[in-house]
């Protein structure tokens, strides 16, 4: 089997700050990974390298046999890669229903044409909200929502694009643990549908339910990668997080 | 209501005005009026990318003065209508305007400000230096008293206040048929979140060029026919600080997200100092420029239209 993303090799450097250096991914279709990592590891920096937000100084990175190199971000969300970022970014002037139309009209309109009518647009942005359980909420504005709405906007939005592959950013930091359960339900129902997910979180218990393979990153580093069982107690990252 | 329905009406009210204006009879009437008109493209062109798009322009006199000076070099080179030049100056000033959106795309918000102040600063030298259209002697046109359309003699002034009329139409079609399409949604995410825009696949770039290139041509085309309504044009009256300063205000006093803000902040403004030069002063003008900004910055930060829509949603007390 041909893995979907192939990440080979890159780095960044910010200044003599060498945020990612030499990293090596490699992410099976439909498969469900999790990224680990203290904080400024570069686990960011990377999601921000696969998708094109910045452009990483070496090594390659392939999408769906494709050479993703060069590509502006939205070129690459077109392609098929949607991420989800760590802080809410909703268009703030947009209500809901609104703010999943800029993904339908841009990325999935010019993928297969204008295709759709305003009210196919409508009823798909419908879906959209249903499927995150927020279509009560479709008019209202982003800033009446609470935090966990926030997020679930922000995964619908990437989802809008309809993606091969999601890369979710810390979508449930700051949240309590019922509403992490909402967010893991979620994600792993997108799943089932046959998208590929990358997590990167900080909440252990969440990473370790979800997650079929972990990597870890450290100082710009992979560490470790394999079954999440393995990889906690891996020498290396139990060095990383606890300390010697 | 669509945009054909809308152009209609617009005409419809256009030629009331027009009809209104005729009936008046008063030569005084079409130079005031013409002043308004300007400034409600000078404000609708200042808001495809200010208001739309977030990014705050501040050389629309370069652009104003590229328009005017493409009819100055022409009336030189060879005289064409009015008409023809309008087209003329859109050409260069949306080159220009293009440039522009080239050169800054990594400028944001102040430094992006301070680009355009000072593209309009090297422009001014240019033509402060070039005497085949005047240099700082600045240039005559002159323009004949009476102009004849389709058999009918009308007075001069009278003609270009019809051009400045269908050019505000147009301008206001324009920005309204951009604001109801893909390409205003488009607009409004760069305004919200660039990155977050690029993530749904926002080509962010190409919008940003198409913005700063049809505002640059509307202020070019709002330029366009000044040389001939002023009669004698210098680089000092070309490139004032005025455009640039009025086409900032009246959007945000009518309301930036919206083609009715430019429109009202325009007739408002534009009527007020109108009605300042002739009783006070015309030096007035820019106090109450400054005035009714402070002013709305503290009550109405949203301008008119904002403060309209938060009662409406408010309901009825």
């Amino acid at each position: 089997m041909t893995a979907l993303l192939h990440v080979d090799n890159i780095s960044k450097r910010f200044g003599g700050f060498v945020a990612l250096d030499g990293i090596d991914l490699e992410v099976q279709p439909g498969e469900r990974l999790g990224l680990i990592g203290p904080n400024g590891s570069g686990k960011s920096t990377l999601v921000n390298c696969i998708c094109g937000t910045l452009q990483n100084e070496s090594g390659s990175v392939r999408f769906d046999d494709q050479v993703m190199d060069g590509l502006a971000a939205h070129q690459r969300t077109h392609r098929g890669i949607a991420r989800s970022f760590q802080l809410p970014r909703p268009f703030h002037s947009m209500n809901l229903a609104d703010n999943l139309r800029i993904p339908l009209l841009y990325t999935v309109h010019a993928r297969l044409g204008p295709l759709r009518s305003p009210g196919d647009l409508d009823t798909r942005c419908g879906e959209l909200l249903e499927m995150v359980g927020l279509e009560k909420k479709a008019k209202q504005m982003p800033r009446d929502l609470t935090q966990v709405e926030m997020r679930k906007l922000e995964l619908a939005r990437a989802m809008a694009a309809e993606p091969k592959l999601l890369i979710a950013d810390e979508s449930m930091a700051g949240l309590s643990h019922s509403e992490i359960e909402d967010i893991l339900t979620l994600l792993v129902r997108l799943n089932e549908r046959g998208i590929t997910i990358i997590l990167i979180e900080h909440i252990m218990t969440a990473v370790m339910s979800f997650s079929q393979r972990l990597a870890v990153l450290v100082s710009g580093r992979k560490i470790a990668d394999g079954k999440p069982e393995d990889v906690v107690r891996d020498e290396q990252v139990v060095r990383a997080y606890i300390g010697q | 209501m669509n945009a054909l329905k809308f152009s209609l009406i617009s005409i419809g009210i256009g030629l009331l005005v027009l009809a209104f204006a005729h009936w008046l009879g008063l030569d005084y009437f079409y130079f005031a009026g013409y002043t308004i008109l300007q400034f409600i493209v000078l404000a609708t062109a200042w808001n495809i990318l200010g208001g739309y798009c977030g990014y705050v322009n501040f050389g629309t006199a370069a652009f104003f003065a590229l328009g005017a000076y493409s009819s100055v070099f022409m009336y030189k080179f060879y005289p064409l209508p009015i008409p023809v030049l309008i087209l003329i100056s859109a050409v260069v000033s949306g080159i220009v305007g293009f440039g522009m959106g080239y050169l800054t795309l990594r400028l944001r918000g102040s430094f992006f400000a301070i680009a355009t102040l000072a593209m309009a600063v090297v422009l001014q030298t240019l033509v402060i230096n070039w005497d085949y259209v005047g240099g700082s002697r600045g240039a005559y046109i002159l323009r004949p008293e009476k102009m004849e359309i389709a058999g009918l003699t009308i007075n001069y002034i009278e003609y270009l206040f019809v051009l400045m009329l269908i050019l505000a139409v147009v301008a206001l079609a324009t920005a309204r048929t951009i604001e109801r399409s893909q390409l205003g949604f488009g607009f409004a995410t760069i305004r919200d979140d660039e990155m977050a825009a690029e993530a749904c696949g926002v080509p962010t770039l190409r919008l940003k060029l198409i913005a700063t290139t049809l505002s640059g041509a509307f202020m070019g085309m709002a330029g366009a026919p000044f040389p001939y309504y002023i009669g004698y044009i210098q680089p000092q009256s070309a490139f004032g600080l005025e455009y640039a300063v009025n086409s900032i205000a009246m959007p945000m006093i009518g309301g930036t997200t919206s083609w009715i803000g430019p429109l009202v902040g325009s007739i408002l403004l534009g009527s007020a100092q109108q009605y300042a030069t002739v009783t006070i002063s015309s030096a007035v003008n820019l106090l109450i420029v400054g005035l009714m900004l402070v002013a709305f910055v503290i009550i109405a930060p949203n301008g008119l239209i904002g403060l309209v829509q938060k009662r409406l949603r408010r309901g009825p007390p």
